[in-house]
């Protein structure tokens, strides 16, 4: 494994995939490609069994039928991830509490012992420099807000120089300024690094500002799936219905 | 608990695979020793001057009775080495310890931690489990070492001090010296070597098996503890029916 290889980003597809917890079933045959660069956008209201897809893509969750294919091969095949480097930003960031902000930035180069304990502290201090937070290496995370843990997440994850990157709710109890900046830093890092970015939200702005393409899932199965304009225009009334509502009573 | 059994022995299993991981492993070994050994040993004293005490309460008065005083330091020595403080050390350390192995891992899986690392391609049986384990596995027989000098004293102490005993200490300690060989010792280290394993075993396993939020936490520690022990006294059983044999 390196953490300096090539940055070539990889195609990720998802074929028939099924899954059920108990007697719910949580996805119901969902098909999608992400091709290799784009930042592809899983948009859908809470409970639709977006972050399980998510999970499922990253090879946390085993599916009940159906497959996921990174570069044309099995998410859990041996050695796949000595080969591709993936990384995920969690919704609630998934810092190790245990460890200082420093330490979590920089566990992947140190536990894959890719670089000197001098190069690990440089791009420690470059990667918190990237989401605003320098100098913060030795607060622990129990001290940082829910937004400053999110970008830490996002130094951590910057570290590994993905290929795949996979984001579970990026902006969800963040202000709209951060929120903004988190957008921007998603779209950075693509330009950076070509990454193949996947955005799971329920966040409409961030969707259609940051997006190359969008799919819409609701109870388990994708309703639309294309570019931000398709999906503007689209006439499904699941769809049609998520992107209209707002906050506006509607007279008795 | 026998349904975590196979659970218990993949781990176990994936531990040993991950053993020549350990020297990478060092710091966090060491993290854990210091851990284990530094909050346990001033709790190991004090339970085993007591042990050695209670023990000499139950059992001097009686042999004094019947004119087996000068046994008594054997008697002790010899119960305490190769029983009472590998068993009673083991169930301290699995209260102390192994709930709060159980407790930091399964918050760590409950806060989605431990899918962090899996992320990262870290393996969490490599870098959760083996240091813990290993770190169990070095420090609960030094401290059953300690257990047993400690409550050899308290023994002595209570002999000498009770009037119903009155042993001195040197006729306890020349006793003692005379029945207690190295063998005994290692008898009772041997069995706390693999009651550190369980412990470690079953800390870690039922802290990476918790499931749902605060509450299964709770959960966790009470059976990554009951488990323990429950385990611990029935291995005790065949363990010492083992060594019995291989001792003849």
């Amino acid at each position: 494994m390196s953490s300096s290889g090539n940055n070539d980003s990889v195609r990720v597809q998802v074929r028939g995939l099924r899954k059920s917890f108990g007697e719910h079933e949580v996805l119901r045959g969902v098909d999608l490609t992400v091709e290799r660069g784009e930042i592809f956008v899983l948009m859908g209201p809470s409970g639709s069994g977006k972050s399980v897809l998510l999970k499922h893509i990253i090879g946390l969750e085993e599916p009940d039928a159906g497959e996921i294919l990174i570069e044309g091969q099995g998410v859990n095949t041996e050695g796949l991830r000595d080969r591709y480097r993936m990384a995920m930003v969690f919704q609630s960031g998934a810092l190790l509490n245990s460890l200082t902000v420093g330490e979590n930035v920089g566990l992947y180069l140190r536990e894959h012992r890719l670089k000197p304990e001098a190069e690990i502290q440089r791009v420690i201090a470059e990667k918190l420099d990237i989401v605003g937070l320098r100098g913060t290496e030795e607060k622990i995370p129990g001290e940082l807000s829910g937004g400053m843990k999110k970008r830490v997440a996002l130094a951590r994850a910057l570290v590994i120089e993905p290929q795949l990157i996979l984001y579970d709710e990026p902006t969800s109890e963040l202000d709209p300024l951060i929120a903004i900046t988190i957008g921007q830093e998603i779209l950075a890092l693509r330009d950076r690094t070509h990454a193949t970015s996947l955005v799971v939200t329920h966040d409409r702005d961030l969707a259609f500002g940051i997006a190359d393409r969008i799919a819409m899932i609701a109870d388990g199965e994708i309703l639309e799936i294309g570019r931000p304009e398709d999906v503007r225009r689209s006439q499904h009334p699941l769809v049609r219905k998520f992107l209209t509502a707002d906050f506006k009573l509607k007279p008795q | 608990m026998f349904r975590d059994i196979g659970g218990l022995v993949i781990l176990f299993w994936r531990t040993l695979l991950a053993l020549p991981l350990a020297l990478r492993q060092r710091r966090k070994v060491a993290e854990q020793f210091y851990e284990v050994g530094m909050a346990s040993l001033l709790m190991v004293c004090i339970l085993s001057v007591f042990i050695g005490g209670v023990l000499a309460l139950e059992i001097g008065p009686v042999m004094v009775e019947r004119g087996l005083a000068n046994y008594l330091g054997g008697i002790l020595g010899l119960a305490i080495c190769r029983e009472l403080a590998p068993t009673l050390m083991a169930v301290l350390i699995a209260g102390r310890i192994g709930s709060s192995m159980a407790a930091e891992i399964g918050s760590m899986a409950v806060y989605q931690e431990i899918d962090a690392l899996r992320t990262m391609n870290i393996n969490p049986v490599h870098y959760l489990v083996l240091p813990r384990i290993l770190a169990l596995a070095v420090a609960l027989p030094m401290l059953v070492i300690f257990a047993d000098l400690v409550g050899w004293m308290g023994g002595a102490l209570v002999c000498s001090t009770n009037q119903q005993i009155v042993v001195g200490m040197q006729s306890f300690f020349a006793n003692l010296r005379e029945t207690v060989d190295v063998q005994d010792v290692a008898h009772g280290l041997i069995k706390t070597f693999v009651f550190a394993l369980v412990i470690g075993t079953v800390s870690c396993h039922q802290g990476l098996s918790t499931i749902g939020g605060p509450r299964g936490i709770g959960r966790t520690v009470t059976k990554a503890v009951v488990n323990s022990i429950v385990l611990i006294l029935i291995l005790d059983y065949f363990l010492t029916h083992l060594l019995v044999q291989l001792e003849k």
